[in-house]
Order: structure tokens, then sequence, then C-alpha cells
């Protein structure tokens, strides 16, 4: 493992985390930390645990154990309330999305903007949505329809735009360009190097290599519900992630039969 | 008035100021809930087909007028149904909820309270509603919590609700007829005194008027102050146009429904007047339970575009998980949803108890499945997440103009139910395949 080179206190720190699913260990002892301005990709093979790692901090899962500090306080976090307290907002692989309702109403879902009367104020929520949307997919048109009439990438789009717009100071994000195209995939990009200049840590779970390798800072590397390690990108290669994410191998560990069986 | 739920069908956001071609462009550029339009072609054929095999008996002023009286307290229970089917859950004790409520209500007022405040107090029917509305409340809110919280199926828990109500109904008088109900109660039933006279109800249907034109001009300059495409002005006053139209027409064509005049001649003389010689044409009027069910569906359509806990009912509807991950309690919303249905039920059972002047224990029996096909013809999805109150409204009228029909038109007590039964399925059958065209 690398050692920290940074002083200041971690945004996140995630202590011995531990989640079971009946006889799973989804999550089984689990170190990690996030610095203000950091990408930190998480990455594994499927059924790793990085979902259900994310969820104990987006407060979508209640960890069996373990402590979360936030800017080095200890943080209760059980509901996704507790998480949006903390400006920890979650782009779900799932998207969580209401799909028989609109995109600002889902964008907004749980923190409508009211008129002065308390009544929802719709106007306000598609104006606001069309500005981030703007940022995000300037093509995207559809603010009237229900989601479900949308394709997978716009919808998406609605998952990013929902978690930027609310001021994210820990943005999470499982998977967020799995359905998107070539363009829309290097607009996230870009906003997500914008977001780290301003100084916001992000999870970034993916199973892309190549984006792993643009866009993190620091790679941490889960198999079988246990960290392989945490390693900086500047000192590793695609191959011996690619070794730790297959074979749990961390780079001194590998040899190079095990580097060339990769390319089988 | 083209107000949709969250999702609805406002299909399309470019509103160009361009010449209608066709007339699906035309619905595009008025920008109107096809479903909704639709439906209430389905109702006009209806009408018309009735009318022409009745022999022109149907469309008459008092019929409609009877139709508008008999349609009520199941629409009013709809808009509620709209919002339990909404969540993806069921209520099926809404008839025996409307026999306890029922029964509670006029016991208190035939039996409890003329001992403690004595027959004919002003305040009797205040109170006998007020004990109800809680009640309601309480029985549904305690069915939803046992839905929410326990996790039972709402299929089960008001099943057997259907059976535990009906059974306290029962016991609560030994299966008597309570009655009489108090004088200003029964005004909630509509009867030869509960209606609101012509003059009221053109001030009603000018009100309403003006509340259209304004809600109208409301919304559209909202959306220029925001830099939205509107409407071209021409919908805008086309559509404004019409719905003031129907209002109007509507009242003026009820209005020529006349007391009959023995009652026309009791009303002259109590107000100490001489009846004149030839007869005199008094108007009805809008029937009180009429004017509760129009109140009650502006506020559910209200409180299911307008507020929060709307939008979160269907949010539950489309997507629980989203639901709780977007920090929304969804468990409490759906022990409001039901306590709401509830409420409503009270609001039913006192429009049916003041109308018969009467509970007796077996009162609302099948009304759940009226209220259920009401809310499903008028387009509520069972699969949840789709539905809107003024189509639960039309749903109920659709139900009770075919079967208020039927009777017009002699038609036998079991084939009037079979007929019931095939155009649900049917309704249905058709929303289904438009749905799966549209979307
Ligand atoms: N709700 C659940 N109930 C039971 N088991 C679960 C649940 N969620 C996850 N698991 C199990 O936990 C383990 C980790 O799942 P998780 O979703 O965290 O993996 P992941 O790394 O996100 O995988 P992927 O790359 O496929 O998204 C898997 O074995 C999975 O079967
Ligand atoms: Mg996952």
């Amino acid at each position: 493992m690398t050692t920290e080179t940074k002083q200041e206190t971690p945004l996140v720190d995630m202590r011995d985390m531990r989640v079971a699913f009946g006889g799973v260990h989804a999550v089984d002892g689990v170190n990690i930390t996030l610095f203000p301005g950091e990408v930190v990709a998480v990455v594994g093979g499927n059924g790793a645990g990085k979902t259900t790692l994310i969820k104990t901090l987006s407060g979508a899962h209640k960890a069996d154990s373990g402590t979360i500090l936030i800017n080095g306080e200890p943080a209760q976090i059980e509901t996704p309330r507790d998480a949006k307290q903390y400006a920890i907002e979650t782009i779900y692989q799932t998207l969580a999305l209401a799909e028989n309702i609109d995109a600002p109403s889902n964008m907004f879902l749980g923190r409508e903007l009211k008129t002065r009367f308390g009544l929802l104020d719709d106007s306000a929520m598609e104006s606001a949505a069309r500005s981030v949307m703007g940022r995000l997919n300037p093509k995207f048109q559809n603010f009237k329809v229900p989601v479900k009439s949308l394709s997978g990438g716009q919808r998406q789009s609605v998952a990013i735009a929902r978690a930027v717009h609310f001021n994210a100071k820990i943005l999470i994000m499982d998977e967020p360009t799995a359905a998107l195209g070539p363009l829309e995939t290097s607009q996230v990009t870009e906003l997500i190097q914008q977001l780290k200049a301003e100084g916001i840590g992000i999870f970034l779970i993916s199973h892309d290599i190549h984006d792993v390798f643009d866009l993190a800072d620091r790679i941490a590397v889960m198999m079988q519900g246990k960290m392989v390690g945490i390693v900086n990108k500047t000192e590793v290669t695609k191959d011996e992630v690619l070794a730790m994410i297959i074979m749990g191998k961390l780079p001194g560990e590998a040899t190079q039969s095990d580097i060339e069986h990769l390319h089988d | 008035m083209t107000d949709v739920p969250p999702g609805g069908a406002e299909q399309i956001e470019e509103a160009v100021e361009t010449e209608p071609r066709s007339f699906a462009s035309l619905l595009r550029t008025l920008d109107i809930d096809s479903r909704l339009l639709g439906m209430i072609a389905a109702l006009l054929v209806i009408w018309i087909g009735i009318h022409i095999m009745s022999g022109g008996t149907f469309l008459t002023p008092r019929n409609l007028w009877n139709l508008s009286v008999q349609t009520a307290a199941v629409a009013v229970m709809a808009t509620g149904m709209v919002l339990i089917i909404v969540t993806r859950n069921i209520d099926l004790s809404v008839g025996s909820m409307l026999a306890v409520i029922g029964m509670a209500m006029a016991l208190l007022q035939a039996e409890i309270l003329p001992d403690i405040i004595g027959f004919g107090h002003p305040l009797m029917w205040v109170i006998a509603v007020a004990a109800g509305i809680i009640l309601g409340a309480f029985i549904g809110g305690f069915q939803g919590f046992i839905v929410a919280y326990v996790g039972v199926p709402s299929f089960i828990v008001t099943l057997g609700g259907l059976l535990v109500w009906r059974g306290v109904a029962w016991w609560m008088a030994s299966g008597r007829t309570i009655a009489p109900m108090d004088e200003t109660y029964q005004l909630l039933g509509g009867g030869a005194r509960g209606n609101i006279g012509g003059g009221w109800s053109w001030i009603v249907g000018i009100l309403a008027s003006i509340g259209i034109i304004w809600m109208m001009i409301n919304r559209r300059r909202t959306r220029l102050n925001f830099g939205f495409n509107v409407r071209p002005v021409w919908a805008d006053a086309l559509i404004g146009a019409i719905s003031v139209g129907v209002v109007l027409g509507g009242i003026a064509y009820l209005n020529r429904y006349y007391l009959p005049e023995l009652l026309a001649r009791a009303r002259f003389e109590d107000a100490g007047q001489v009846y004149p010689e030839g007869g005199v044409n008094i108007s009805q009027g809008l029937a009180v339970p009429v004017l509760i069910a129009i109140g009650v569906t502006l506020a559910m359509t209200f409180i299911s575009t307008r507020v929060s806990f709307g939008r979160y009912v269907f949010a539950i509807g489309g997507n629980p998980e989203a639901a709780e991950l977007g920090g929304i309690k969804t468990r409490w919303t759906i022990v409001k949803t039901f306590a709401l249905m509830g409420v409503l039920v009270a609001i039913g059972a006192a429009i049916q108890t003041a109308r018969l002047n009467a509970a007796v224990s077996g009162l609302g029996q099948l009304t759940e499945l009226y209220v259920i096909a009401a809310a499903v013809i008028g387009g509520t999805s069972l699969a949840g997440g789709v539905g809107t109150i003024p189509g639960a409204v039309l749903g109920a009228l659709v139900m009770q103009s075919l079967q208020s029909g039927m009777v017009l038109l002699g038609v036998d007590a079991p084939l009037q139910d079979i007929v019931v039964g095939v155009v649900l399925v049917i309704a249905v059958a058709i929303d289904s395949f438009y749905r799966k065209r549209s979307v």
C-alpha cells in the first residue's frame, strides 16, 4: 500500500466498514479516505462490493459496523437525508429516478422548490434544471415529459444534474457514464475535472480503466468485499491495476507471467 | 384546466405558432391531455347513444341533475382511490368503512347528541360531520400504518378491513336502521331542499369562469417570466373560451330543471307571498352534494399537482426506491394517503346517509368496487404511478351514466351488472393499448 502524503484532514474517512447480506460479506473491513479536490476511483469486478461500500456513505444502506468521519468528525449516516446534511450527493448505478415524473421533478425530488405560499414551484424547478443541464448536456430539451420516455443516456444526465445542482462537497458517482455516448462522456469528464478544481471530493466507480486513469488521483481496488489496495495513479501501470482487480495481487506481488496472463 | 400531475400527458414543449395541419398537431399545439379528451368523447358517445335509444329522455335537465347527484359520492371517494392506486396499493375496505362512519354519524345525531345538546341544534350537523371525518382519518390511517410500517400488503389489510368494518357497522346498532337525520345535515344529500337555486348556481358558474381565466393568465405569465415557451395566444383563448362555455352552458342547462309546482308553491307560502296564477319556474340549481364533489375534485387536484405530498405520492408509485433515496418519508406518505382516503369516505358517507335520511348496516355494500372501477376507468393504472383526479371523476360519471341510462331503458338488473363489468374491462383494454402506443 502506498503511504499517505497529504497532511490535511480527509473530507471522508471510512474505517473498518462492514456490511453482510446473510452469509455474504459484501463489504468486509474496508478502510478508505477522500481528500478535497481529489478523485478516488473505486474499481473491482462485478459483485466486489463497490456499490455496497458507497451506499453506506450515501445513507442508502446502513453499515453493520464501522466509523465514518466527515472532516474529521464522526458522522451518523443512517438515511439518505442524513447524507445530504453532510453535502454528500450520489449518482446511483440504478440512477434512482421515478420514471413517471419529469426531469425537473426528479432533480428536486425530496427537496422541491416552493413558492412563498409553500406550493410546488414547478417553473422555478424547470428553470434551474435547464440551467444545470445547459452545462452538462446542452442538447437536452425534454423537460416536461416523464423520464420513462427518455433514452438511457438522457436519464443518466438527469441523475448527474441532480447531484451537481445541490452544491455537493462530496460526490459519489457509481458508473456515471455507463450509458453515455462519447460526446456526453467527454462532457462528464470535463465536469468532473471542473468539480475537482472547485475542491469537491469525488468517489468514482467505474469499469473503464481508461476513464479511471484519465480522472482519478488514487485508485482503490476491491475484491470480494475486501480492499486489495489503494494506489496512486502516477505510481502504477494499467496492467498492474488489472492484476489487482483480477488476481487481487498488489503491484510488487504480480510477476511478469501474471501480467502476461492478463493479455491472453 | 389542463394541469396534469407530474409526468402526465403534457406531451409537447415547443408550442410553435403555426397553422395546425392535422387534429393531432392541433392537440399538440393546444397542449391538451389527450387521454382526458378521449374520456370526454366516450362520455358524450354514451350520453347521446342512450339519449337516442330512450327516445330523447336522457339528456333532459331533470335527468342530468339526478345524474349529478347520484355520481357525487362515488366521485368524491374515487379521487382518493386514485392516490391509493398510484402508490401501488388498493383499498377494498371503502364500502365497509362507509358503513361504520355513516352509522357513527347517524348514531351521534339521532341518539347521542340530542340528549346532550338537544334535537335540532344548529351545530348538530357540524359535530356529526367533523366526528365522521376524524373517524375516517383514523380508520384509514390505521390501515395505512399496517400497510406501511408492518408491511402487510394493502390488498390483505383492506380485505380484512372489508370484513371487520362491515361487522362493526352491524354491531354498532345491532342491525337497526338509525333515523332520522338532522334537518340541516339532510341538505348534504341534496333532496328537495338541498340545492342552491338558480341565482347562486350562476354565481358559482361565474366564479368558476373567473377562476379558470385567472389560472390560465397566471400560468402564462409565470412561464413567460421564466422565458419558457407558452401556447400561442389563440390556443389559450380557444381553450379558455371552451372551458368557460362548458361551465356556463352546463349551469344554464341544469337551471332549466325547475321545482315541482307543489314545492314551488310551498316556498312562496313560506316566504309569505302569493303563488302566481299561471305558475312560476324556480330553478333547483346545483345540488349540495354536487357542490361538495366539485369542491373535493378541485382540492384533490390541487393536492396531487401543487403540493409536495402529491408529488411524493406519484414518485413512490413510479419508483419506491428512488423516492426513499430522495429522502422522502415514504411510509409516512402511505399512511397519509390512506388517512386521506378515510376522510373522503367520511364525506361520501355523509352524502349517502343524508340522502337516505338514515343509516343502515348494509350501507355502502359494493361501493369499493364502484370507486375502484371509477378510478380505473378514469385512467388510473393498477401498476401504480399513473392517474389523474379529473379522470377518476369522469370515470365515476361514465359508470353512473351507464347505470342510470340502463334503468331508463328498462334493462334488467342482472344485465346492467354485465354491461358495467364489460365496460370496465374494455376501458382498461383501450387504455393499456393507448399507453403502449403513446410512450
Ligand atoms: N440488497 C442485497 N441483498 C443481498 N445481497 C446483496 C444486496 N446488494 C448487494 N448484495 C451482494 O453483495 C455483493 C456486493 O454487491 P455490490 O452491488 O456492492 O457489487 P459491485 O461491486 O457494485 O458490483 P457491480 O460492478 O456489478 O456493480 C454481491 O455479492 C451481491 O450479491
Ligand atoms: Mg455496483
